[in-house]
């Protein structure tokens, strides 16, 4: 069959399996987004800026577990594409992003709309591609898609010149990709899983602690039978959130910096620390010397280069979370509830994570719409105070329930990735829960939303600050707010209702669950609901930057 | 401590900048870095001399078997190795001190490969430690212009790097 390229490219990327793209058309895109108007199967997403589409897709990949797709046009498209090819990156998310290059005869010589795009992207994507010849296209996507999803996964960038994608090519479906320069090891080694089958049966101590890797590798059910099992306990990352029920009693929530103080208690005296799809992120260990000091520690990861990057590790398991807790299924023996539970539960009696009874208080809020979602919401967040209220407060029941930017931790997210999510599930209700300044970030998108009839819910926590960093200013800096505070704002209701989109607004309390049951009854189009919370509302439990558990404060300190 | 690697790599465009760019980001220092075609021509190799601690060294392997044009990655501490690195000095040489000069080639197996009618360019090859006592005895003439290809280097007796492919 003669194609041109683009038409390869969009047959390519029908035989991955592709549904959706998010995208934003130019110049040296016209010849793909011209195959786009005869394609039905392909729904093509038009954000109002390139960044919007990268973090749709990432939103689109981290809730259906699908490679998510963006595409922009050369020079200032691709590179508005970076912020979220970086995100994607940073948390290990299956995404390939295609960018229109400049025609191969006009590369390198400062073109109109030319960038280095592969060369730009090359330390935040897994791998990059720039097409220079036409019959390569569909192996190209082919192997872009296969070390998007294999291995740890990540984002893969396809740059093709115009020129590529007009020209002709004999097209033939790629039917196997074999690239001999990269296998990843996805089962564990045996003798090592016996190893460490025998360290949790000598444990006295030991403690689950869960990222990212168990929900890209669906291991969630292993890990629930082994908790079960075992009766060991399960602290996860931010970005491990969901991995394990947050209602269930084996869970102790998130660990780190705005961890809980239980978890982070019982990893300060653990025995054992399992870590599984975890990579000892700083805001996660603080002080590296005291963290899980006594602890003798297992390490999970499909990616080799993450063990023994920043701890020790005693028992090393490279391989596929999924498959190692399989393997592991075998030998470990059952365990009863020890005084080392009994001692977890008093930590978590005694530190509770609490907040003012009077005000708007943010947390409430995320109660609140955890309630009159009875828990099924898909969250997507920005980045800052609200982001850690929302994993603090809001329990997720599932894998793939909690969309935010970890690693990177870029504001303005949560929207995006919420419309991606809202996409690629239609059948669940996304609430985005934002601050004022990360929403701020991405604003335009709601034009999208309104556009495509994507019913996203906003939860703006609007304290009218930079709260994350005022707060590091109140408890670090003697209070010298700078740069922090955006009063200076639009009044949000009526920017939701000009760009078409239902606005409302709570400043009490009472009003909260009613206004969020409101929000629940719009289907085609966002809303988008302005909390006026409280100002000075801080984040607690903290452990300072650097850190150890010692210097955690579990409230604001009195001056 | 300095170790020498070598990776094996696809040769295509962008595999050095994805090399040297991994090592700079990751802030590891190449002391040297030596590139070429194999007996497989779609395959490179890269001979790579870094200073670091057994920690680093570990990450530098682990990072670079990352990436995805990465074939093989041998790092040859403790193995038996011969190595050379190849280097041309262009030094003064008036014709009252080329007799002396020529003494010091022979003594290090150096060879002349250009004079001209101030200057002699020097030919030498053996292991870093040869090359830069040589140097040192030329100093005192006045080098004009040195280039080293840095070091390139293969097991003893009959293994090889394993190349995948």
């Amino acid at each position: 069959m003669k194609l041109t390229g683009a038409q390869a490219l969009i047959q390519s990327l029908k035989h991955e399996g592709v549904e959706v793209i998010f995208g934003f058309p130019g110049g040296a895109v016209i010849p793909i987004y011209d195959c786009l108007h005869d394609c039905e199967q392909l729904c093509h997403i038009l954000v109002r800026h390139e960044q919007g589409a990268a973090h749709a897709a990432d939103g689109y990949a981290r809730a259906t577990g699908k490679v998510g797709v963006c595409l922009a046009t050369s020079g200032p498209g691709a590179t508005n594409l970076v912020t979220g090819i970086a995100t994607a990156y940073m948390d290990s998310i299956p995404m390939v992003a295609i960018t229109g290059q400049v025609r191969t005869t006009a590369l390198g010589k400062d073109s109109f709309q030319e960038a280095d795009i592969t060369g730009i992207t090359m330390p935040i994507t897994k791998h990059n591609f720039l097409v220079k010849n036409v019959k390569d296209v569909p192996e190209v996507v082919a192997e872009a898609f296969y070390i998007a999803r294999s291995g740890r996964p990540g984002p893969v960038l396809i740059d093709i010149p115009m020129d590529v994608s007009m020209g002709q090519m004999e097209y033939k479906p790629v039917k196997e990709v074999d690239i001999p320069s990269y296998r990843p090891t996805t089962t564990g080694h045996p003798l090592q899983i016996k190893k460490a089958a025998k360290a949790i049966a000598g444990a006295e101590r030991p403690i689950f602690y869960v990222g990212g890797g168990v929900i890209s590798s669906g291991a969630s059910p292993e890990l629930l039978e082994l908790s079960e099992r075992t009766h060991i306990l399960v602290t996860t990352t931010l970005m491990g959130k969901g991995s394990i029920p947050e209602t269930h009693p084996h869970s102790l929530g998130m660990l780190g910096m705005h961890g809980t103080a239980y978890a982070n208690y019982a990893v300060a005296h653990c025995d054992l620390l399992i870590a599984i799809g975890a990579r000892f992120d700083d805001r996660v260990t603080g002080k590296l010397d005291a963290f899980a000091r006594n602890a003798k520690v297992i390490h999970i990861d499909v990616d080799p280069a993450e063990i023994g990057k920043t701890v020790h590790v005693d028992i090393p398991i490279v391989g596929d979370c999924k498959s190692v807790l399989q393997k592991l299924l075998e030998y470990v023996e059952p365990r009863e509830e020890t005084e080392w539970n009994r001692q977890i539960m008093r930590w978590k009696n005694e530190y509770p994570l609490q907040y003012a009874e009077d005000g708007l208080q943010p947390q409430y809020i995320i109660e609140q719409i955890w309630d009159v979602t009875n828990g099924e919401a898909i969250i997507a967040t920005g980045v800052g105070q609200h982001q850690m209220w929302a994993a603090q407060f809001y329990k997720c029941k599932y894998p793939r329930q909690f969309l935010t930017s970890g690693g990177l931790g870029t504001m303005g997210y949560g929207l995006p990735a919420g419309i991606g999510a809202q996409v690629g599930r239609p059948d669940q209700i996304v609430f985005v829960i934002d601050g004022d300044g990360s929403f701020q970030m991405n604003v335009q998108e709601v034009m999208t939303a309104v556009a495509h009839r994507i019913p996203v819910k906003v939860a703006i926590l609007n304290n009218r600050y930079l709260g994350m960093v005022r707060q590091w200013q109140e408890l670090f800096w003697s209070r010298r707010y700078c740069g922090v505070d955006i009063e200076a704002q639009p009044d949000f209701v009526k920017l939701a209702e000009a760009y078409g989109a239902v606005g409302l607004r709570v400043e009490k309390k009472e009003q909260v669950a009613d206004v969020l049951r409101q929000s629940l009854e719009y289907r085609d189009r966002p809303v988008l609901i302005d909390f006026r919370i409280e100002r000075e509302e801080n984040v607690f439990p903290m452990i300072p930057a650097g850190q150890s558990i010692e210097e955690m404060m579990v409230k604001r300190p009195k001056k | 401590m300095q170790h020498t690697i070598t990776a094996l790599v696809e040769n295509r465009p962008g595999v050095l900048a994805r090399v040297s760019g991994l090592f700079a980001r990751r802030g590891f220092n190449i002391e040297s870095l030596a590139v070429s075609i194999t007996e497989d021509p779609s395959v490179s190799r890269m001979t790579i001399v870094v200073a670091g601690d057994d920690n680093v060294l570990e990450q530098i392997t682990k990072q670079l078997n990352k990436l995805i044009d990465v074939i093989k990655v041998e790092d040859y501490q403790g193995m038996p190795i011969v190595q050379r690195e190849l280097a041309m000095v262009k030094v003064n040489a008036d014709p009252s001190i080329r007799a002396e000069i020529m003494q010091i080639a022979d003594v290090f197996r150096a060879k002349i490969i250009d004079i001209s009618d101030k200057t002699f360019t020097i030919e030498v090859t053996g292991s870093v430690d040869k090359i830069d006592a040589l140097v040192k005895l030329l100093e005192t003439y006045g080098i004009r212009e040195m280039v080293r290809t840095g070091r390139i280097a293969m097991m003893r007796g009959a293994r090889t790097v394993d190349n995948r492919r």
